[in-house]
C-alpha cells in the first residue's frame, strides 16, 4: 500500500468518528474518489477499522453500489425500473449493448465505456431514463442514443 | 443566529416573506432530479444572464417539484400583488421573453398553466393576490383540483436551501409549541388521535409504534427515517426531501423529543444525490439556526441527525435489514422479534418511519390529531402522495385523501393513456405489489381495500399499464427484481423465487403446460408462508394476481405449445 493513498483513507476514515454507519459510508467516499475498491484499499480499511477483511468483502460484494473492478471512463446506467420498463428500456439496453459491442457489466475494450442497470432513479415521469456519470437523461429512445454517445467520444465504426 | 423564543421565529419569517411575495418581481425555476432531468438548469441560467442584463431587481430563485412532472420545466413567477402564475415547459430561449413581458407587468399565455390567488401551507397561509383573471385558476386544474396538499404544502413554492423561507411558511413553530407547551406523552397522544400510520407501506399505526419506543426500558434511544425508497417507479420520497427537506427534519426533532431519542438516521439510498445535499445544507441550517444540536429553543432537550447513504441493495428498506447496514454489516434482515422498538440500532430502542410519516407530523402537531382524522376516511386518515407513472397522459406527483378512487387518479387526474390506448392495469406496491385489472378501478386507494385485490399500498408508486402490455412478461419481471434482490438467507425466497422465474420463462418462451399455473400458485402459497421478511412473503404478489386477473394470457401462451 503506497503511502499517498494510506492517507487518502485515512483522512476519509477520520471524517467518521462514529460507529453508526461508518463501514458504508468510508467504503462510498473512498469508491467515489477512486472509481472502485482495490484488494489493498479494503485490506488496509480492514486493519484501520478493526473488521475482519471477509466481513468487508462481503458487504462489499452485498451491495450492488459498490465495484470491485476499474470502471470504464463514463458509465452509462439504464433504469431498469417498472415505469421505465413499461416504457421501453429492455430495447434500450439491446441497442446500447449492440452500439458498445459490450454486455451489461461490462467495459469497452478501450475503458472509455461501463454499462450498469440500476433499479430506478426516481426520474420515472421522465420514463425511460438514462444516466452518463452524474447527468440524467430523460425520454430516451434507442434513436436518440449514438447522439449522445457522440457526446462522450463515442465513435461509430 | 440562534432561535430562542417564537418572537425570533416570527421575525425570521417576517424578514423571509419578503422573499416570498415582497416588492419584488420572483422568479422561481423548479430545480429538482426531474426539472433538472428535462433543462431547468439551462432555464435558471439563461434567467440568470437576462436579469443581469436588464440591470433589475428581480429575485431569481430555485423551489423544488410542485408535481406535475409532464409539464417540466416549471416556474413560478410572482409579481408583486397578483396571482402567482405557474409556467410550463419553459425553455432557455423563452426567458428574454419572459423577463421582457414582466417588467410591463404581464405574462406570455401560452405558456401558463394555471394562477393561484392563496396558497395555504397550513400553518400559514401566503395571499399572492388578483390580476390574471382570465387564467384559470389552481383549484380548477384537472391536474390540481382532486388533490389535497399536507406532506407536499411546500414543495414547489419555497426555495428548499433556505430555511427561513420555511420559517416564513410556519416551519418549525410546530416544533416550538412541542418542546415548550407539551409533554412527551401529549406529543405521542396527539399522533395517535391523528389515526396516522406508517407510509412506508405496511400502515402500521405511527402514536402506538412510537409509544412503544418510547416505553421500552433504555438509556438510549435512537430514531431512523426510512429514505430507502426502493420501490422502482416510485419517486414520492425523493421529492418530499429535494422540495422540503425541514418539514422532514422537523418532523424528526419532534419524534426524538416524544420517544426520548438523542440521534436520528436519515438512511438515504444512494441513487438520490440530489436528495443527499439538499439534506445535508438543511441540517447544517438547522444547527445553525439552533434548531439541531444542544439546547434547543433553550430547553433541554438536544437532538441531532446524520445521514447514512445506502448502497444499493432492495432488502435494505426492510427495517431489521436497515439496521444492520448501518451497523456495517451485510443488509440481511433479522428475525423479529425482538422488534426495533425493543432492540434495534445497537441493541437500543429504535423507531424506524418512513419519510413522508415524518412530513405528516408538524402538521399533526400544529393543527391537532383531530383535525388530520377528519381528512380521508375512518380508519385511513390523511392522504398519501402517489407516484403516477408508466403509461399515463399527465405523469407526476399527486396527493389525494387516503380513499380516493384509483379511477379518479388514474383517469380524473392522469387523463388515462396516451395515443388513444385503454388502460388494462395499474400497478400498486413495487415489486410485491399487484396488478389491479381496468374493471376494479372503482376501489378506494386504502390499505385494507388493496390487500382485498391481492395488492398493497406499498410506498406509493403507481404504474399505469396499456392494453399493450403483457401481463405474463410483467409477472416475470417483478419475480426476477425480486429475485435478484433476495438476500439469500432464506430458502423459499432463494431458491423458491427463482423456480418461479424459471417457470414464468417457460411459459413466455412458448414452452409452458397447463400444470405450470397449479405449481405457480402452489410455490407462492409457500413463499408466502415460510419466507423471513416481508420481501419473499410479498414476492409472489405480481405472479397471483396476474394469474386471478389475466388468466387468459397465461393459457394463451401455453395453449400455443399444445
Ligand atoms: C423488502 C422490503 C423493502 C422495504 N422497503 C422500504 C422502503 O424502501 N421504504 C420504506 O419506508 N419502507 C420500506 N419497507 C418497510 C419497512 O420495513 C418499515 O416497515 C417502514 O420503514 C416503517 O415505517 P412506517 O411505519 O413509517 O411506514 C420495506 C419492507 C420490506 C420487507
Ligand atoms: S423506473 Fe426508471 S427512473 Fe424510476
Amino acid at each position: 500500500m503506497d503511502e499517498g493513498k494510506a492517507k487518502i483513507i485515512d483522512e476519509i476514515i477520520s471524517k467518521y468518528a462514529s460507529r453508526t454507519g461508518r463501514v458504508l459510508s468510508v467504503l462510498e467516499e473512498l469508491q467515489e474518489k477512486e472509481g472502485y475498491l482495490s484488494k489493498e484499499s479494503l485490506k488496509y480499511i480492514s486493519t484501520r477499522l478493526n473488521v475482519p477483511l471477509s466481513d468487508l468483502y462481503s458487504v462489499a460484494t452485498f451491495y450492488s453500489f459498490f465495484n470491485l473492478k476499474r470502471a470504464g471512463k463514463n458509465i452509462i446506467t439504464i433504469c431498469m425500473g417498472t415505469a421505465c420498463y413499461v416504457k421501453g428500456a429492455p430495447k434500450l439496453l439491446e441497442e446500447l449493448e449492440k452500439l458498445l459491442k459490450v454486455k451489461e457489466g461490462e467495459t469497452t475494450p478501450d475503458g472509455s465505456f461501463t454499462i450498469r442497470s440500476a433499479r430506478c432513479f426516481g426520474a420515472c415521469s421522465m420514463a425511460p431514463v438514462i444516466r452518463v456519470n452524474d447527468r440524467t437523461y430523460g425520454f430516451m429512445s434507442p434513436e436518440r442514443l449514438p447522439a449522445f454517445l457522440k457526446l462522450y467520444g463515442w465513435k461509430q465504426g | 443566529m440562534r432561535v430562542r423564543s417564537l418572537d425570533d421565529l416570527k421575525a425570521i419569517a417576517q424578514r423571509a416573506l419578503e422573499k416570498l411575495c415582497g416588492r419584488r418581481i420572483r422568479i422561481a425555476v423548479g430545480l429538482a432530479t426531474c426539472g433538472i432531468a428535462t433543462g431547468a438548469e439551462e432555464v435558471y441560467s439563461a434567467f440568470l444572464k437576462g436579469i443581469e442584463s436588464l440591470k433589475r431587481d428581480i429575485l431569481l430563485t430555485k423551489v423544488g417539484c410542485i408535481g406535475y412532472c409532464r409539464e417540466e420545466p416549471i416556474v413560478n413567477v410572482v409579481i408583486p400583488g397578483k396571482a402567482l402564475l405557474l409556467l410550463s415547459r419553459v425553455r432557455p430561449e423563452d426567458a428574454s421573453e419572459i423577463l421582457k413581458n414582466l417588467i410591463d407587468g404581464d405574462v406570455p399565455r401560452e405558456k401558463i398553466v394555471c394562477r393561484v390567488k392563496e396558497w395555504d401551507h397550513l400553518l400559514e397561509k401566503i395571499h399572492y393576490g388578483d390580476g390574471f383573471t382570465d387564467v384559470s385558476l389552481y383549484e380548477d386544474t384537472p391536474f390540481f383540483k382532486h388533490q389535497r396538499k399536507i406532506v407536499l404544502r411546500n414543495a414547489g413554492i419555497i426555495n428548499p436551501e433556505d430555511i427561513e423561507e420555511y420559517i416564513a411558511v410556519g416551519g418549525y413553530r410546530s416544533l416550538y409549541k412541542a418542546l415548550t407547551e407539551m409533554t412527551p406523552e401529549m406529543v405521542i397522544e396527539e399522533v395517535k388521535r391523528s389515526g396516522l400510520r406508517g407510509r412506508g407501506g405496511a400502515g402500521f399505526p405511527t402514536g402506538l409504534k412510537w409509544e412503544i419506543t418510547a416505553k421500552s426500558e433504555s438509556d438510549e434511544r435512537y430514531i431512523i427515517c426510512n429514505a430507502d425508497e426502493g420501490d422502482p417507479g416510485a419517486y414520492m420520497n425523493r421529492n418530499e426531501m429535494e422540495s422540503d427537506p425541514h418539514s422532514l427534519i422537523e418532523g424528526m426533532i419532534i419524534g426524538g423529543y416524544a420517544i426520548g431519542a438523542k440521534e436520528g438516521i436519515i438512511y438515504v439510498r444512494a441513487e438520490y444525490p440530489l436528495a443527499i445535499s439538499r439534506l445535508q445544507i438543511a441540517i447544517e441550517q438547522s444547527r445553525r439556526y439552533g434548531l439541531l444540536g444542544e439546547n434547543i429553543f433553550g430547553t433541554d432537550f438536544s437532538f441531532d441527525i446524520r445521514i447514512v447513504k445506502g448502497a444499493g441493495a432492495f432488502v435494505c428498506g426492510e427495517e431489521t435489514a436497515m439496521i444492520a447496514s448501518i451497523e456495517g454489516e451485510t443488509g440481511r434482515p433479522r428475525p423479529r422479534p425482538p422488534f426495533p422498538a425493543e432492540k434495534g440500532l445497537w441493541g437500543k430502542p429504535t423507531n424506524i418511519n418512513n419519510v413522508e410519516t415524518w412530513c405528516n407530523i408538524p402538521v399533526i402537531v400544529y393543527k391537532g390529531g383531530e383535525w388530520f382524522s377528519k381528512i380521508g376516511t375512518k380508519n385511513n386518515t390523511g392522504t398519501k402522495v402517489f407516484s403516477l407513472v408508466g403509461e399515463v397522459q399527465r405523469v407526476g406527483l399527486v396527493e389525494v385523501p387516503l380513499g380516493t378512487s384509483l379511477k379518479r387518479i388514474v383517469y380524473d387526474i392522469g387523463n388515462g393513456c396516451p395515443d388513444g390506448l385503454k388502460v388494462k392495469a395499474v400497478q400498486i406496491g413495487g415489486p410485491s405489489g399487484g396488478c389491479i385489472p381496468e374493471g376494479l378501478l372503482d376501489i378506494p386507494v386504502d390499505y385494507e381495500s388493496l390487500k382485498e385485490v391481492g395488492s398493497i399500498m406499498g410506498s406509493g408508486g403507481m404504474v399505469v399499464m396499456s392494453e399493450r402490455t403483457s401481463m405474463v412478461e410483467t409477472a416475470a419481471f417483478f419475480v426476477s427484481f425480486t429475485s435478484e434482490e433476495s438476500c439469500g438467507k432464506c430458502a423459499p425466497c432463494r431458491e423458491g423465487l427463482k423456480q418461479m422465474l424459471n417457470i414464468l420463462n417457460k411459459i413466455l418462451m412458448g414452452k409452458g403446460s397447463p400444470s405450470d399455473l397449479e405449481l405457480l400458485k402452489e410455490l407462492s402459497e409457500t413463499i408466502k408462508t415460510t419466507s423471513l421478511c416481508g420481501l419473499g412473503q410479498t414476492a409472489p404478489n405480481p405472479v397471483l394476481t396476474t394469474i386471478k386477473y389475466f388468466k387468459e394470457e397465461y393459457e394463451e401462451l401455453i395453449k400455443r405449445y399444445d
